[in-house]
């Protein structure tokens, strides 16, 4: 392993020095930049290689204004939350889930099944489950919708916050930040869209994109690839993840997205109102969704006092230069949500990166 | 406590009708029935002297006057779990509290907390495990307590234990004794307790089973201290994991920690339990490891007594002491050559969404 390694880093160095210039590489993953902390992949790469963290991290990417629908629901007492763990913690413009957690209505589920089976067992109350994430954890919302209007299951809903990797993606390179030079591209994500879906960006904004695994050793050799690449000038797709992405992807995945919900404009923290980048439910499941069944509206929020989450998610500002980083704003108590996901650029960096 | 208890009118209605196979709250009002499940379910799981005389406090005569004292409660979810169960995580969590502080156990106390309606047959499943674990690791429980709480104040039992242990000769161990050059040795594999715990809660199933590593240590450490009598310092990685227990060893000796990854023995069950939750392997608890801080040219004869015994099979030197740059630090060198920081965790984790 050791040899593959020193010979990614050769590649690497051997770019920076043709180009001249620092090289600027974005992941648009949680759980590669957790995996490029853990492994300490920032210490062996050369200084003219600059990683960006992007909006990656569901927990991240989430508005202030739904994290704030979320609340207004959590104190209703006819409702039941229903959320993955990375979310109790997030501060809203007033508390987060978690302060609300001793009335009992706020529950951690580790799939949005087991959020259904909360509305089945609690007959008396709306569970309301909080769907995140990006086209990972979509089709698993989409599966619950459909079968909880197959049993007819009144009392259950979804407040839904999904997201689109590309439009993001496109949004940043389309003004917001045009310091990127290429892409690593999310390997699970990847799964369920297909490498191919890629493509797009490769074309339209002639960037090197990577499809890349977690382990260490193949985000060092996407790292490799992109800074070939730019070297030699070019702009390609490639993968290296072959054994568990395809070009096409997980077409049943992308059917039954495609089935329950639509593409609508939606809001991002740090990157604004995005294009066709959220998905709501369709009309025909209209009843299972949280913001019409309770007269809700998907509005921006506005981001707690001094927090720079926003800049940190586009890849403008490092962690470290938020003025609360690692001062008002910690594990322990956080300000934004970069701090508190264990997927959070702001976390990864406290927790792998800080010199006491 | 005085003999006479007020029994509530909804409670005697609760007592007369309720299931006899479960705790009601009379059993830990001091009474009759207090006394009937000490002397007819307790008591004789635990048969010493210094316990049949059910006094107030236990009468001891210890070989040494120099002992080790130490307690701890237990408060896990879920109350079985594969690998071990709460009443054998009290004991050997105490147990190895002392061992790791030099001393040979001797004795504990056990006391129970138990929720109203909590069901016999789990009590007794649980002291059975006290039992036998005290008498795999030749400690005797000779004193205890029972209480009983109403309904919904607790989560069916928590234990809490206290043990004596009688401190071996010639072990002087001290973070203050730790020196740059020395070894960081550790028993065997991380993360086996705290995975467990989590999957089983979560209910992920794995292919490869998960269980915990719940063992009580004195044994293999009293042997330890024999071989190897110069020892600087020991500790049991239990809560925060080895990643807390590491930031301790630097905070308190003001050294500098260097360890390398690769020399980490991690199940792979383990390794994916963690990566499929996000948690990070350092910071998950172990309940029957220790990490020893030993003179370089002592590691090699303290890997050896460790290997002998089935608890230190897969011991290891993880890494060194090292001189401290700026403010003491554990450092991990990891298996791709790349450098990072090990933190003290902040406390609980959560699951990751994708």
């Amino acid at each position: 392993m050791l040899d593959r390694i020193a010979n990614a880093q050769h590649a690497i160095d051997d770019a920076c020095r043709t180009i001249g210039r620092q090289i600027t590489i974005m992941e648009v993953c949680g759980t590669h930049t957790v995996s490029i902390f853990r492994s300490g992949i920032r210490s062996v790469l050369p200084d003219g290689l600059k990683l960006l963290s992007g909006p990656g991290c569901p927990v991240c990417v989430t508005d202030q204004g739904y994290i704030d629908t979320v609340m207004e629901l959590a104190d209703r007492d006819d409702c039941v939350i229903a959320t993955y763990g990375d979310m109790i913690r997030v501060p809203g413009s007033d508390g987060s889930l978690e302060s609300r957690a001793s009335k009992g209505n706020v529950r951690v589920v580790l799939s949005s099944e087991d959020a259904l089976q909360l509305a089945r067992e609690n007959a008396d109350k709306t569970v309301v489950f909080v769907a995140v994430g990006f086209e990972t954890t979509t089709p698993a919302t989409a599966v619950v919708v459909k079968e909880a209007a197959a049993e007819s299951i009144g009392n259950f809903c979804i407040l839904s916050g999904h997201k689109l990797v590309i439009p993001a993606m496109r949004a940043l390179l389309g003004g917001m930040n045009d310091r990127i030079d290429g892409f690593l591209c999310p390997g699970h994500v990847s799964v369920i869209i297909g490498s191919g879906a890629f493509a797009e960006i490769v074309n339209d904004y002639h960037r090197p994109c990577v499809v890349a695994g977690f382990e260490p050793l193949q985000i060092i050799e996407g790292l490799a690839e992109i800074c070939r690449q730019l070297a030699a000038g070019k702009a390609e797709l490639k993968s290296v993840y072959k054994a568990v992405v395809t070009e096409k992807g997980n077409t049943a995945a992308q059917q039954i997205i495609a089935e329950c919900f639509d593409p609508v404009d939606g809001y991002w923290r740090g990157l604004g109102k995005i294009t066709r980048s959220t998905l709501a439910l369709k009309e025909r499941y209209a009843r299972f969704d949280a913001f019409r069944r309770f007269g809700l509206e998907d509005k921006p929020g506005r981001d707690n006092s001094g927090c720079r989450c926003g800049e940190v998610l586009c890849g403008l500002i490092d962690p470290i230069q938020c003025p609360l980083f690692g001062k008002r704003c910690t594990p322990e108590k956080p300000i934004g949500p970069c701090m508190v996901s264990s997927e959070g650029t702001c976390a990864a960096w406290f927790k792998y990166g800080r010199r006491r | 406590m005085c003999g006479m208890v007020q029994i509530r009118p909804e409670e005697m209605t609760r007592a007369m009708t309720a299931n006899p196979e479960r705790i009601l709250l009379a059993h830990g009002g001091g009474g009759r029935l207090t006394s009937q499940l000490i002397r007819e379910r307790i008591v004789p799981k635990f048969k010493n002297e210094a316990l049949s005389e059910l006094a107030d406090s236990a009468h001891l005569t210890l070989a040494s006057s120099d002992i080790c004292f130490t307690t701890d409660s237990y408060v896990v979810k879920p109350l079985f779990f594969r690998g071990g169960d709460i009443g054998k995580l009290s004991v050997c969590g105490t147990v190895n509290d002392l061992a790791v502080a030099g001393s040979r156990p001797v004795a504990l106390s056990l006391s129970l907390i138990i929720e109203e309606g909590f069901e016999f047959d789990l009590l007794e499943r649980i002291l059975q495990s006290v039992s036998d674990t005290a008498q795999r690791n030749h400690v005797s429980i000779v004193t205890g307590d029972t209480k009983t709480v109403e309904h919904g104040s607790a989560d069916g039992i928590f234990i809490n234990t206290a043990g004596i242990g009688i401190r071996l000769p010639n072990v002087h161990l001290g973070l203050d004794k730790v020196e740059v050059g020395d070894k960081i040795v550790l028993s065997g594999t991380i993360g086996d307790h705290g995975m467990t715990i989590v999957s089983q809660r979560e209910g992920i199933g794995f292919e490869s089973p998960l269980e915990s590593d719940c063992a009580g240590l004195a044994e293999l450490t009293c042997s330890l201290f024999e071989s190897v009598p110069g020892i600087r310092f020991m500790r049991d990685p239990t809560r925060g994991g080895l990643a807390a227990t590491l930031n301790e060893i630097v905070d308190g000796s003001g050294r500098s920690a260097q360890i390398d990854e690769r020399a980490i023995p991690i199940r792979p069950a383990v390794q994916a339990a963690a990566d499929m939750l996000g948690f990070d392997v350092l910071n998950a608890a172990n309940e029957g490891k220790f990490v020893a801080v030993v003179p370089p040219e002592m590691a090699n004869e303290c890997l050896r007594v460790c290997r002998e015994h089935p608890l230190g099979r897969d011991a290891a030197v993880i890494g060194e002491i090292v001189t401290t740059r700026d403010v003491p630090l554990v450092e991990l060198r990891t298996k791709i050559g790349g450098r990072r920081v090990v933190q003290m965790p902040y406390g609980r984790e959560l699951p990751r969404i994708c």
